[in-house]
């Protein structure tokens, strides 16, 4: 405080700003051209390819979502792929049960990705407020369990009322409504719920919980209801995600929702940079088409991916954009010549 | 009906009673001091006053409402803010960040118009943004607006903290040994911006101080507390002379 003059006075910096209007209207373009981008796809492009691209979408609302709960709010979760099987199972389910007709698809499946979302929702209410008092370790121990939890009782319920669930056989044959468009509307929204959300004065506190959460009640941030928060969106995109995979296959089996594929989640993040919502979204683009690159080598296959992710992680311990965003240099203040 | 009183306060750590009978108020403008040996109960006040620990007797009343029992975020949102003996910054996040996370419960927008990017939400978050850069002015700190807080220095981050800790409109601001680790110079430094926060900003000031020629120099009151015992109050003058505090603080003169 001794300097005579400061090289920085407040008036100094300004930020050029782009009206929300003008933002949303672009999105909503976004959304137009997906559709037609979607009507392109699943016309002509190779089933392989688009079912790869929709992998990549699913992958991206997992990341991203996952993303919330770990690595901006800094509550270690092992439990995502539970989430997921909640939102699965609920679309698998009541599409198996009474498969739509015609103009009746895409309200019953948007309807269903709302449902799906919000049961998962549920269940990360329900995971949340107990997990409230676990840290670190006993929480990623906790939400693990609620997975294993998850995929045990899937493969004890043959059905419910009039309902196939499966059980352990899986459910098969649902029909197969999820398109190019559905997915990446999902991941589009996924993306700017969360970024919008922990990009603002209404969310930064997300950081702060993760940061020091005696610092943070200390600042006025109620941090139980930024924890539960974080649990229960991330875990709305968690079903949505599941609702996705569900009739992306047509297939469900609860082994698949155990907590290899909640590491896999994991790992998408750390990759990216906890933290990073840009940085998920390249990991779960990378991680996706990893193994199908790969292919060519055949049983080496599985090594190479082990140690790549070994040799990323020792290169570049804070992942791949740390915890920057892609958009990073726009979104600073900086200072304007006097 | 002082701004904050607190009466026959008292706490026991498993039968230890690390605070017994404390009284103290305080009023806005005021700047007050806390001193007292290592383990003296200090830092054990300022916790029961913003909710970390609950007292087992007495009350801390702020504007004649008792904030006993309430929880931390409550009793900062209700006008007492604080920093802590060894900086709790958030170390990853920007030094524009932390500040803004500070004025958090001034938003009037709901979580709607955060999503939707509403017109008010674009109002308060550049307002809010402004303010913040205005206060991170006050406090020297605008060369290093987006680095990360825990690259700053030390005195730096101590500065922060309170800039911080202004970011929620206090009434009342506890600081917790702000001179802590500081050199001859960041402590000169520190006393002025501690005149000037009591100028600029109308806040009650309470301090817990080591540094006696700090504390003399700035507090209009001080009190001195000794295994969670008052053992004195009244002037810096009073203090200096008063015979329990040397005795404190020095030890008996005769061999126990």
């Amino acid at each position: 405080m001794t300097q005579t003059d400061p090289p920085f006075t407040a008036t100094m910096f300004q930020r050029r700003r782009v009206p929300g209007w003008a933002v949303n209207g672009a999105l909503l373009g976004l959304v137009v051209v997906l559709w037609f981008i979607g009507k392109a796809f699943d016309k002509n492009l190779d089933p392989y390819y688009l079912d790869l691209l929709l992998h990549i979408g699913i992958a991206i609302i997992l990341a991203v979502s996952l993303n919330l709960i770990n690595g901006i709010t800094g509550q270690f979760s092992l439990g995502h792929a539970g989430f997921m099987a909640v939102g699965a199972y609920v679309g698998g389910v009541i599409l198996k049960h009474a498969a739509p007709q015609g103009a009746a698809v895409p309200v019953m499946f948007l309807g269903l990705m709302i449902l799906g979302g919000l049961a998962a929702a549920a269940a990360g209410v329900l995971v949340g407020v107990p997990t409230l008092r676990l840290r670190g370790d006993y929480l990623a121990i906790a939400t693990l369990g609620f997975g294993e939890i998850i995929t045990v009782v899937l493969n004890q319920i043959e059905s419910i009322g009039s309902y196939e669930v499966g059980g352990s056989a899986g459910l098969h044959n649902i029909p197969i409504t999820t398109n190019f468009f559905w997915t990446f509307l999902a991941a589009l929204i996924c993306v700017v719920v969360v970024a919008r959300l922990v990009y603002s004065q209404k969310g930064r506190p997300f950081f702060a919980v993760r940061e020091d959460e005696i610092a943070a009640a200390a600042m006025g941030v109620d941090t139980t209801f930024y924890k539960v928060a974080a649990f229960v969106v991330g875990a709305f995109f968690a079903g949505v995600a599941g609702v996705l995979s569900a009739t992306l296959s047509g297939n469900l089996d609860p082994a698949a929702f155990g907590f290899v594929r909640s590491i896999e989640i994991v790992m998408m993040v750390v990759l990216g940079g906890s933290g990073s919502i840009t940085g998920s979204i390249l990991a779960a683009a990378v991680l996706t088409l990893l193994p199908e690159w790969l292919r060519a080598l055949e049983s080496w296959r599985l090594v190479i991916y082990a140690l790549l992710l070994i040799l990323m992680m020792l290169l570049r311990p804070e992942g791949l954009l740390g915890n920057r965003e892609l958009w990073w240099t726009r979104r600073r203040l900086l200072a304007v010549e006097r | 009906m002082p701004l904050l009183e607190i009466s026959h306060l008292g706490i026991d750590f498993g039968g230890l009673r690390a605070l017994s009978d404390f009284h103290f108020t305080l009023d806005q403008g005021e700047l007050v001091g806390l001193i007292g040996p290592n383990g003296a109960g200090k830092t054990t006040v300022f916790n029961i006053v913003t909710g970390v620990y609950q007292p087992d007797a007495g009350d801390v009343r702020l504007a004649g409402k008792s904030i006993v029992g309430l929880k931390p975020f409550r009793i900062n949102r209700l006008g007492v803010a604080r920093t802590f003996q060894n900086v709790r910054l958030f170390g990853g996040l920007s030094v524009l960040d932390n500040v803004l996370i500070g004025f958090n419960q001034s938003v009037a927008h709901g979580f709607v118009g955060t999503l939707l990017r509403s017109h008010a939400h674009q109002i308060e978050e550049h307002l809010h943004e402004q303010q913040a850069i205005e206060l991170l002015g006050t406090f020297d700190l605008l060369d290093r607006l987006h680095d990360p807080a825990r690259t700053l220095a030390y005195g730096p981050q101590r500065r922060l903290e309170i800039a911080r800790a202004l970011a929620t409109r206090p009434k009342i601001l506890l600081l917790d040994e702000p001179a802590a680790g500081m050199n001859p110079q960041e402590k000169i430094d520190l006393m002025n911006l501690i005149a000037m926060i009591r100028r600029k900003f109308s806040v009650g000031l309470w301090l817990i101080e080591h540094d006696m020629k700090l504390v003399m120099s700035i507090c209009q009151r001080i009190t001195v507390l000794d295994h969670g015992e008052t053992i004195a109050v009244g002037s810096p003058a009073e203090i200096q002379e008063n015979p329990k505090v040397i005795e404190a603080y020095l030890g008996s003169p005769e061999p126990a």
